[in-house]
């Protein structure tokens, strides 16, 4: 059983608009951290640096991909969408797991160890530490409990 | 603009590599990927040092830590009573911000 897949066509089923919104999100809330952290001093505005500032354009790219297929085929979507971005945000709190191992390794090697080095093992316990939680989760049998896609 | 354009590159990267997979649930994860805090620390790093970047570092355990109980509100929210997807997002960025900074007034400040 393949659990999980790589669909190629969703990137050209976004629209340039959607990838516009996301790329101006993410400019601003990096700019707006940096901003905070030069006005509030660097503790505070770290806290920004994981602020869900892109999250609401993913989900509702969900939710318009998603009742875009129901409508192609004459069926009644709106639920149906609103639980696969519901989905996406269980995947997100999973992930944000990760982001605190990111920020705990970082914070810990970045000031005495190579710069490069130690963002590159971030972003890797990031990635492996989610997808583990993900795993888990599916081994576990543990069920996303208000309905599972 | 330079951070803009950077944090807009870094955010979208990230965002299309999480849209390739399926099924929803781990393409979540890209959701929560470090790509506001890789895009900071690349110019943080550069024009204020290793020690200044590590200092916020600390504080993005408490914004993951905040990120968390947002996502998770989120995915039961829509999960359970269906609410138009936009006004839940946004709406409950409010449990984000009291985390993030309840946390930081009761720890780190």
């Amino acid at each position: 059983m393949v659990l999980i897949r790589i669909k190629p066509a969703a990137v050209k089923e976004t629209r340039w608009y959607q990838y516009a919104i996301r790329f101006l999100l993410g400019g601003a809330i990096t700019a707006l951290a940096g901003i905070i952290a030069k006005e509030a001093g660097p503790v505070f505005g770290g806290l920004f640096l994981a602020f869900p500032a892109i999250f609401p354009a993913g989900a509702t790219l969900i939710e318009s991909h998603v009742q875009e297929e129901k409508q192609k085929k004459d069926e009644p979507g709106t639920r149906l969408a609103r639980q696969a971005a519901g989905v996406d945000a269980i995947g997100a709190s999973m992930g944000s797991v990760g982001l605190m191992l990111f920020s705990f390794w970082t914070w810990r090697f970045l000031p005495r160890e190579n710069t490069a080095i130690v963002l590159i093992a971030a972003t890797i316990i990031w990635f492996t530490a989610s997808v583990l939680i993900w795993f888990t989760r599916r081994h576990l049998r543990i069920p996303l409990k208000w309905g599972e896609r | 603009m330079l951070r803009f354009l950077i944090g807009g590159v870094m955010v979208s990267a990230f965002a299309v590599i999480g849209d390739l997979f399926e099924p929803k649930s781990f393409a979540g994860i890209f959701g929560a990927a470090p790509s506001v805090a890789l895009a900071t620390l690349a110019l943080t790093i550069s024009s204020k040092g290793r020690d200044y970047a590590a200092m916020e570092l600390r504080s993005t355990i408490l914004g993951a830590i905040a990120f968390l109980f947002y996502a998770y509100a989120v995915g039961w929210m829509l999960m359970k009573r269906h609410p138009p997807v936009l006004s839940v997002c946004l709406g409950f960025i409010v449990i984000w911000l009291a985390v993030a900074i309840g946390g930081w007034a009761l720890w780190l400040r």
